[in-house]
């Protein structure tokens, strides 16, 4: 008998289904139904099962039914640290690296309208860190008071300074706390795995109930991560391999959604060459960011802004006028798909652009400072020059006529020379929506999760950009 | 309220210093060595290391709840690279935090009370002559943290 796996995506949208054949380490088939959460999840639930069913001509046994969620809003967080670059800044990476949706990030003392402002953000969950451990607690300490006395509901992780844990507890001991390791226990050193593990925790513990997902229970055995982090549990496994089977090495994973464009990285990222100095604080292996200003539609508008109207309608070959018409009709009607040769045009220069702009603000810089004994260069950020594998998943790039274009432009080129883009990764596509799924399965089957997923990744050609542009230069100089 | 925030100042409590090389400057070996000898006596040492703008000590101290900022400069542009950094502290809310400095301070050879003095009058506690031993700046931490608990700016000598 098939040994197979079930993998779920409660999405915003969609309700999502991969049938997974373990034996074989191939795709049985594929269902999809809208997503109901706000009503009832199992009508989506069902209307997906049922479409799967469709096209297997019956269900088989599962032995396993995992499932994410980035539906009714994905996981709202808000963060709130002591200095904005230390502590504030490390809490943010804990919950991206969650997989949250991240709807505030707030640093020092906050204020009763700072309260006021997390309260009609109506966060799931709330990370409060603050102070190296031993460092200050009396602004922590402040922060607990004034959550503790609002009308927040919502559980509170607290990963902030050790010696200040007893008195947040007493502080908001009529709260849902949950109390972990310190994101930086020690100043400059980055501890945001337990925070991260914890915050994944309540999210399965209680999130999922809050959500109404749970409803659908009958259909699933249980709800591992938010969608975000399933991808990138997926691009962790793509990167790493398991024991005896070599992943793709170092990995970036480029995903356009329609709010926002996700990318993930899977390498440390060090300067590449002993002559440069990396500067500001440590990055995480794993490493997401969010571009809540690049989305192709709810953000259209925004991605235009920051390309430039008249470059994007360049890249389309459209008028910009005719640009400047098409993204205003996008506004109204978020659900548009394309439809004319303009509209289809357009998508694809929105697309490249969201890439290109979110896969530079993901990749680190280099920056020459002089100095009495001449210049020295300089990193903030990931050095991700060295990359051996890019990515792409979601609709936009999946549907895109040149995939290898799009994704083409996450790559090192002469617009910026010091950005550290990628110079020459392979370029692959995630044609069956299988990243999230891998990054499940990978909870109980490892091995198969990452059999299948190299094996249903499409290569993709490129033409290699000339190592005369680019970071390799400066590199050199 | 729990009065965490007393902790600081119970005389067992192991203080916190922040060391670093400011400004474009990348002479870190002195600054490494200082910092080991700080943390060997006893401190927590938040190194920061070279190339350091002064506002990143302040946000360093202010996370670490810092008694002290230890200012290395060693290519003879501390003056300029200084200026105001006392002002920074009192703007973070650091108003009395130890402040010390020391290296190759200015470019040229002036008479050491004299660039004693301009650092002094920045807002600087102490002023590090080159040669210090780390002896000597240990004794001054000491002194000076014990003239804190008896509310003096910093010890006498």
């Amino acid at each position: 008998m098939t040994k197979a796996a079930l993998l779920i995506d409660f999405g915003s949208t969609y309700t999502k289904l991969r049938a997974i054949d373990l034996g074989a380490r191939r795709v049985l088939g594929s269902g999809q139904g809208p997503s109901t959460v706000t009503s009832d999840i199992n009508i989506g639930m069902r209307a997906a099962m049922d479409d799967l069913e469709r096209h297997l001509g019956g269900l088989p046994r599962f032995r396993y039914r995992f499932a994410s969620s980035s539906a009714a809003g994905g996981l709202r967080m808000v963060t709130v640290g002591l200095v904005r670059e230390l502590t504030a800044e490390a809490a943010r990476r804990a919950a991206l690296g969650a997989g949250a949706k991240l709807v505030g990030t707030f640093s020092y003392r906050l204020t009763q309208k700072d309260i006021n402002k997390i309260n009609e953000l109506k966060p799931d969950i709330v990370l409060l860190a603050g102070g190296t451990d031993g460092g200050n607690s009396a602004v922590v300490l402040a922060n607990a008071g004034l959550l503790a006395a609002s009308a927040l509901a919502c559980p509170v992780v607290y990963a902030g300074n050790r010696a200040a844990a007893d008195d947040v507890s007493t502080l908001l001991a009529g709260c849902t706390l949950i109390v972990t390791e310190n994101v930086m226990p020690e100043f400059n050193t980055l501890n945001i795995e337990p925070a991260r593990a914890v915050i994944r925790q309540v999210f399965i513990d209680r999130i999922v109930h809050a959500k109404g997902i749970d409803r659908a229970r009958a259909d699933f055995d249980a709800v591992l991560m938010p969608t975000p982090a399933a991808v990138m549990e997926g691009a962790r496994l793509l990167a790493d391999g398991v024991a005896g089977h070599d992943g793709l090495g170092t990995v970036m994973v480029v995903d356009p959604g329609g709010a926002t464009t996700d990318v993930h990285s899977v390498a440390d990222g060090r300067p590449a060459s002993g002559q440069v100095v990396a500067v500001g604080l440590p990055e995480p292996r794993i490493k997401r960011t969010v571009e809540g200003d690049l989305g192709m539609r709810h953000n259209a508008a925004t991605i235009a802004e920051v390309a430039g109207i008249e470059a994007l309608a360049a890249d389309a070959g459209i008028d910009p006028m005719r640009a400047r018409a098409l993204l205003a009709q996008l506004a109204t009607d978020v659900g548009q798909l394309p439809q004319s040769a303009d509209d289809i045009a357009l998508d694809q220069a929105l697309v490249r652009a969201a890439v290109f702009q979110a896969v530079a603000r993901h990749c680190g810089t280099l920056e020459t400072v002089y100095t009495a004994h001449g210049p020295v260069t300089v990193q903030h950020g990931k050095d991700l020059s060295e990359l051996d594998a890019v990515i792409g998943t979601g609709g936009a790039i999946v549907s895109s006529p040149d995939p290898g274009a799009v994704l083409g432009k996450a790559l090192a080129d002469n617009t910026l020379p010091l950005s550290l883009r990628p110079r020459a990764p392979s370029l692959w596509l995630d044609r069956g929506y299988l990243l999230y799924a891998c990054g499940l399965l990978a909870a109980a089957e490892p091995e198969a999760a990452l059999e299948l997923a190299l094996g249903h990744l499409q290569r993709l050609d490129h033409q290699p950009r000339s190592m005369e542009t680019g970071n390799a230069r400066i590199r050199c100089a | 309220m729990p009065a965490a925030d007393t902790r600081p100042h119970l005389p067992q409590h192991q203080k916190t210093l922040v060391t670093g090389v400011i400004g474009s400057d990348t002479h870190i070996v002195g600054n490494r060595i200082l910092s080991m000898a700080l943390e060997q006596a006893g401190y927590k040492v938040a190194t920061l290391g070279a190339l350091t703008p002064a506002a990143d000590f302040i946000k360093a101290a202010v996370e670490t709840a810092a008694d002290a900022i230890m200012v290395s400069s060693l290519y003879g542009q501390g003056e300029l690279d200084c200026r105001g950094f006392r002002e920074l502290c009192i703007e973070a809310g650091l108003d009395d935090i130890l402040l010390y400095v020391g290296g190759n301070l200015v470019v040229g050879k002036h008479p050491w009370p004299e660039i004693e003095k301009i650092f002094l009058d920045m807002g600087f506690d102490r002023a590090a002559a080159p040669g210090t031993r780390v002896e000597t700046v240990l004794d001054w931490l000491a002194r000076d943290f014990a003239a804190r608990e008896q509310g003096l700016r910093r010890a006498a000598g």
